[in-house]
This record gives C-alpha cells, sequence and structure tokens, in this order.
C-alpha cells in the first residue's frame, strides 16, 4: 500500500467517488445529530460509555478471566489468539474439524483485520459475506470503504452490474433482466444468500459487546444476516477483539443507546442478537470464542492511545471528517478507515511502514472526530501523539515487548527544523538577529518554498514577514508612547 | 508459554501504571444518565410504543384479549397464510379463530421447513417504548429464534401494559441475559445502496405488532404473566 497522501491523491481526483461518499456522509451526519438530538441525556451517557471503557481496560485482564469462565460455564470453548495469523489458523483447524469447506459470515471488522477470508481460501473453505455491502465488495473482488456502509463507494449501476456477471460464480445466479432499483438489488441478495443460509453448517461472526459477568455475546445488524449466521449453522465461531468487553450486563444499557444513534442514526437498529454460550436445541450446538489480541496490547500499553480501545466502531466519525470526505476508506490502507483508522491501525500494526507512518498525518485536526465519538476518544490528541512517535521515535510496545522506535524516514527536514527553531528560541540573540535579518531581506523572499518543501507550498501561501519582529516593536513603541490609564506600573 | 498466557501477560505489562492495589469498581462510572426519557403514564407510554414501532415500518394494530383471536385470524387471511410456525407455550385460544394450518415448533423442524412457512405468531419478554423495539427471549410462548427469522411474516402480540416499558435501561432489568434474546425494532431492513432504505432483506419482512390491552378478566392478565417469566424481582 502507498503512503496516505500517494493513495488519496488517486482517490480525490474520482470524482464519482467524491460525489458518493459526500452523499453518503453528510446524509448520515445530518440524522445522527437528530438521533443524538432526541436524548437530553447524551453527554452523560457518553461519559458513562467513556467511564465503563476505561474501567474494563484498566483491568481487562481480570475482566478477560471472568468472561472466559461464564462463556466456558455456559457451553462454550475459549480460544487465545495472540495475533492474526494464530486467529486464522485456530478459525481454520475449527472449520476443518467440523468436516465443512464453507462457512456464512455476519460482517465483523475483526476478521475484516486479519484477513480471515484470504486464509480460509488458502485452507480450500469458501467464506461467504452475507451483510449486503460485504456481498457486494466481494463479488466486485473489491475492498470495503467505511465501517458501517463498506460498498458506499458503488452507486446503484454498479451494483447491478457485480451481481449480474458474479452471482453465478459464487451460487444462485442474479435473477434475469435485474434492474437497478435498490429493492431488487435487496431482492436478488436475499435469493442468493437464502440458499446458503439454509445448507450453512458453520457461522463465523464478530461480536459488538462480551458480558464478562455473564459470559453473553452481543451482536447489532439491519438485515438479518446476522440472525441467519448466529442461528441456523450447527457451529459458531466468533473472533472478538480482547478490547469488546464490557463488565456487566446493566452496562449495555449505555451501549445499545450508544451505539445506534451515533452509528446508523436510528433509536434502534432492527435487529441485536445476544447469545450466552449454547442452548438447547436452540442455535448452534457449538460456540468457539476466539479472543483477539493482534496488537491491541500494544495500544494498551501507551497511556495515551490507550482510549482507542474505546472504540465502539459506530463511524460516526468517518462521516464528519473533512479528509474522510475527499479521500475514501480505501486510501487508509487497512479496515479501519478514518480519524480512528488514523489512530487505531498505526498502534495495532506499528509505524514502521511509510503507510503507517502516513496516518497520523491524515487529519486537519479540527476535532470533528471528538466531538461526535460516543464514547469521548480524543482522536486529535492520539494523532498528536503519534505524530510526535514517528518523528521523534521513542519507547513503545511492539508486538507484546518493550521497543525502542528509530524515528522515521523522511521526516529529516522536519526534525532539523525544530531543532533549530528549539535552539533558536533557548538563546534570545540569535532569535532576535534571525528575525532583524529576515525582516530586512523581506523584499527577497520567494513566495514558494524551494527544493521538498515546494510541495507543501502549492496549496498554501507563505506567511508574510513582518517590518518589524514584536520584541523591536515593544522595544521601539514602549518608550515612546504615552501609558494607558492604569497602566503606570511601567512608567520609567 | 501458551497464546492465553502470553496476551495475559502482555496485558500485565501493559497496565504497568495502574496501581497494582486499584479494584476495578475504583475507576468511576457517574451514571447520572436517565432511566427513561420523561414521564409518562401507562397509556402514554403504550402510545409511543405505537408511535415508534410504526416509525420503523412495523404494522401496528390495537386490540383487547377478547378481540384477539378474530384480529390474528384476519391478519393470516389478508397474507394468504397457508401455514403457521406455533411455539409450544403460545395461549390456546390466541390462534382459536383461524383455519390456517398450525405447524408445531419442534426441534426436527429444519430450516427448509420453515422457508416454506408462510407465517408466525409468537408472545414478547418485553417492548421498550423509547425505541420501538420488541425483545424475545425464546421463552415458551415465543419458541426458538429461528421461527421468527426464517418465515416470511411475524405476527407479535405485546401484552399492555404489563410487557411495556419506557426505556432500554428499564428492559435490561427485567431481562435474564442467560436466554438467547432477539431484539427486533421494525422489519429488516438495508441501506446499503446509496443510502436508500429498503425493507426485507433476510428478516421477515413484515412484521405485525399487536398491542394488546388487558381488558381486565384476570385469567387474561395471567396469560402475559406466564409470557415474561424473567422480571427481575
Amino acid at each position: 500500500m502507498p503512503a496516505f497522501p500517494k493513495a488519496a491523491d488517486t482517490s480525490t481526483h474520482n470524482t464519482q467517488l467524491r460525489a458518493n461518499l459526500r452523499h453518503a456522509t453528510h446524509t448520515i451526519r445530518a440524522k445522527r445529530a437528530t438521533a443524538v438530538a432526541e436524548l437530553d441525556d447524551w453527554g452523560r451517557l457518553r461519559a458513562a460509555g467513556a467511564a465503563i471503557k476505561d474501567r474494563t481496560l484498566r483491568h481487562l485482564d481480570h475482566y478477560l478471566e471472568q468472561l472466559e469462565r461464564a462463556v466456558t460455564a455456559a457451553g462454550g470453548q475459549v480460544h487465545w489468539a495472540a495475533d492474526a495469523d494464530e486467529a486464522n489458523r485456530i478459525v481454520t483447524e475449527l472449520v476443518r474439524a467440523t468436516g465443512e469447506r464453507e462457512v456464512v459470515k455476519v460482517k465483523s471488522m475483526a476478521t475484516q483485520e486479519i484477513g480471515l477470508n484470504h486464509a480460509l481460501a488458502e485452507a480450500g473453505i469458501t467464506a461467504y459475506e452475507t451483510d449486503l455491502a460485504e456481498l457486494i465488495v466481494q463479488l466486485g473482488d473489491d475492498l470495503p470503504s467505511h465501517i458501517l456502509v463498506p460498498a458506499i463507494h458503488r452507486n446503484r449501476a454498479e451494483i447491478r452490474d457485480i451481481f449480474t456477471a458474479k452471482m453465478a460464480r459464487w451460487g444462485r445466479p442474479a435473477p434475469d433482466g435485474l434492474t437497478d432499483a435498490p429493492a431488487d438489488l435487496a431482492e436478488a441478495a436475499r435469493l442468493h444468500l437464502r440458499e446458503k443460509f439454509l445448507n450453512a453448517k458453520v457461522g463465523v461472526s464478530g461480536a459488538n459487546f462480551m458480558v464478562a459477568e455473564t459470559g453473553t455475546l452481543v451482536v447489532v445488524e439491519s438485515e438479518g444476516n446476522g440472525r441467519m449466521c448466529l442461528t441456523l449453522p450447527d457451529t459458531l465461531i466468533s473472533v472478538v477483539g480482547i478490547e469488546k468487553v464490557v463488565p456487566t450486563f446493566q452496562d449495555l444499557e449505555v451501549f445499545l443507546q450508544l451505539l445506534p444513534r451515533s452509528s446508523t442514526a436510528e433509536r434502534m437498529n432492527p435487529y441485536t442478537s445476544t447469545w450466552t454460550g449454547t442452548t438447547d436445541d436452540d442455535g448452534p450446538r457449538a460456540f468457539h470464542l476466539v479472543l483477539l489480541d493482534n496488537g491491541r496490547t500494544d495500544a494498551l500499553a501507551d497511556t495515551v492511545g490507550r482510549q482507542a480501545l474505546r472504540c465502539i466502531r459506530c463511524s460516526a466519525c468517518l462521516n464528519v471528517c473533512p479528509v474522510y470526505e475527499r479521500a475514501g476508506g480505501h486510501a487508509y490502507g487497512s479496515a479501519y478507515p478514518g480519524p480512528i483508522g488514523a489512530i487505531l491501525t498505526p498502534q495495532l500494526r506499528g509505524t514502521q511502514s511509510e503507510l503507517d507512518a502516513s496516518l497520523p498525518y491524515a487529519s486537519s485536526l479540527c476535532g470533528a472526530c471528538y466531538e461526535v465519538c460516543p464514547v469521548a476518544i480524543d482522536i486529535p490528541e492520539v494523532l498528536l501523539h503519534l505524530r510526535e512517535r514517528v518523528v521523534e521515535g521513542g519507547p513503545a510496545s511492539v508486538r507484546g515487548t518493550r521497543a525502542v522506535i528509530k524515528p522515521a524516514k523522511g521526516h529529516a527536514a522536519e526534525r532539523a527544523a525544530m531543532r533549530a527553531a528549539s535552539w533558536a528560541l533557548d538563546h534570545p540573540r540569535v532569535l532576535r538577529s534571525g528575525q532583524r535579518l529576515a525582516s530586512r531581506t523581506r523584499r527577497f523572499h520567494p513566495r514558494r518554498l524551494p527544493g521538498p518543501g515546494r510541495a507543501w507550498s502549492d496549496s498554501r501561501e507563505l506567511p508574510t514577514v513582518p517590518a518589524e519582529s514584536f520584541r523591536d516593536w515593544w522595544q521601539r513603541t514602549r518608550t515612546t508612547t504615552t501609558p494607558r490609564h492604569g497602566d503606570d506600573r511601567n512608567t520609567p | 508459554m501458551s497464546s492465553r498466557a502470553l496476551v495475559m501477560a502482555r496485558i500485565r505489562r501493559a497496565l504497568a501504571d495502574v496501581p497494582r492495589t486499584e479494584a476495578p469498581s475504583e475507576v468511576a462510572v457517574e451514571r447520572t444518565y436517565l432511566r427513561r426519557h420523561g414521564d409518562r403514564t401507562p397509556a402514554e407510554t403504550a402510545d409511543l410504543l405505537a408511535e415508534n414501532l410504526a416509525d420503523y415500518r412495523a404494522v401496528v394494530h390495537r386490540t383487547d384479549a377478547a378481540a384477539l383471536p378474530a384480529l390474528i385470524a384476519r391478519l393470516l387471511t389478508a397474507r394468504n397464510a397457508t401455514t403457521v410456525v406455533v411455539p409450544p407455550g403460545l395461549p390456546a385460544d390466541w390462534l382459536s379463530a383461524t383455519e390456517v394450518r398450525r405447524v408445531p415448533d419442534t426441534a426436527e423442524l429444519t430450516p427448509h421447513d420453515l422457508d416454506a412457512v408462510s407465517s408466525v405468531v409468537t408472545g414478547c419478554a418485553v417492548a421498550i417504548a423509547e425505541t420501538g423495539t420488541v425483545v424475545l427471549d425464546a421463552s415458551p410462548d415465543q419458541g426458538r429464534r429461528r421461527i421468527t427469522l426464517v418465515p416470511d411474516h411475524h405476527i407479535c402480540v405485546i401484552g399492555v401494559p404489563v410487557q411495556v416499558v419506557d426505556s432500554v435501561p428499564e428492559a435490561l432489568e427485567r431481562l435474564d441475559p442467560s436466554r438467547p434474546q432477539t431484539w427486533i425494532s421494525g422489519p429488516s431492513a438495508t441501506s446499503d445502496i446509496e443510502l436508500d432504505r429498503v425493507e426485507g432483506v433476510h428478516g421477515p419482512r413484515t412484521l405485525e405488532v399487536v398491542l394488546v390491552t388487558a381488558a381486565n378478566p384476570p385469567a387474561e392478565d395471567a396469560v402475559f404473566l406466564t409470557s415474561r417469566p424473567h422480571q427481575a424481582s
């Protein structure tokens, strides 16, 4: 993957994509504001949501042990995966043990993050995505571009063409003469997927929440594909990040209010499923929970970055972000796009690659993401913190061990400038003569920076240097002007 | 080292800043948010439920216990239903006025069998007025989760006022986490194509909710009390 600016350069020139994104983000943004305004106590719910998540994260070991006991007692089996490869291996082996070659999947960020579908395919197992948007993405051999509406970059005509061309290869073909009306497209998906659901023996899901106290898992969704995958197969495998745990069942009262309104701008999403282990004669006979680390403990080790683990994947921050609106989700190069992706991905994967080191810069720091975040993640604070780590390097946790990050390449000029500035600011005389020199030569200043600075000044005006520095002005004027009334302490 | 031990060790190292003596309960959580949004009479709560259900495109009917069987019969006929799935504990009189063939919910019923059934009639565990949600918890009057999923038409009966609460916090207090739950707010829907809302993707495309006012006869009232055995004491 190219660094963010390069990828964004491509997507910002795609006018169709920009129009789709603008329409989508503005529509959801406005609806969300209405749904949130319905609750007088939104601010208090938000604070409680953040506090519950903080409590959980500060005692994550305690809650995970409690969760494991509760899930096991309810008939489930708990597996631990330190990284993506291990999680993929566990799921692959579990599917193999059933003797099946196909699984149905509910949309899940965690399985996208670890590339599960690809790993299963290599083992000869076909994973069918069942969320409508994920189906569009999968049939189109494409990548998701939004957390909530992954195919937001596709319009109806493109979706019709994908269905017509590709459905037959995966199962039941699209009906003849399929139109591009959303209702017809949804019906085609219903028919195509129903065959899969009714025959499915293995389901794979993520989860929005796991309750430590009771071992209950929660999945919120709209279409019913989640219910199908969670209840019809004999075996259910859920891959869930360790940060998704909440202490008590009653804590759900906060998140089941925050999540739907922040995400789809609904009072409540059409379907929420909860299950605790297995139930006789109702739903899967075998339930496996795969608890996933994959960099989460690295984020946990960072006392500033830790708050990113509060995220409940509502995607409200994407919809208000001026950068996301123009660049689109693909430019972020991970399952997590937008502002939350810009702070989560570099923490989960580290900042070694060019792309991951560029993500903390994919922001104008306008702060809109913090304003809408239902669990009050101070995204700008974490962005600045990560920028510092990219430029300066320093201690960090990498795959669970303490390491010292080297300063990133390519920031040499920035570092040199900062060092020079810091030296000059520590030496008043140097600063003064520098400022005087700049003032005297102001007529000769270029409008654009030369060399490596050129790109920066392509879209920015260089500030004009004043004829006189503030210090010189002060020196010159304080002795000649009459002090104002009440300001006589300055009188010589 | 097992992966469990590895992840646990990573977590403990990552939390080096947390004092060893700190108990989870010492991390303050201020629950100053509202238990419900507004004060309503039971009748107003039922009205709000009806309004919010309809807003999310559920078809809402209101009746009393005596007229319920006739209403259910009429709704099934209007759909040209030929078969209806019946949860094991559905009050017998609810289907007393219909001729539609009954399919009992048993463990032998496969997803393919259910796909051939027209409708399903269930009770519910609790309904939430502020969000327009009905919650099923697989009690005997609601049956297994799949029977309200595969058939295309779901009739859900709610006892008013006993089964209706104002808010999400009040609903959770009544529910038993050990039972599998399905929270339903309107029929299955998607907005995945250009954000155009389409009702009915995989779940029932038609959700009809019947609000039944307990018209005083205590025997009828008892029906609803048995359908929510998990009320928190």
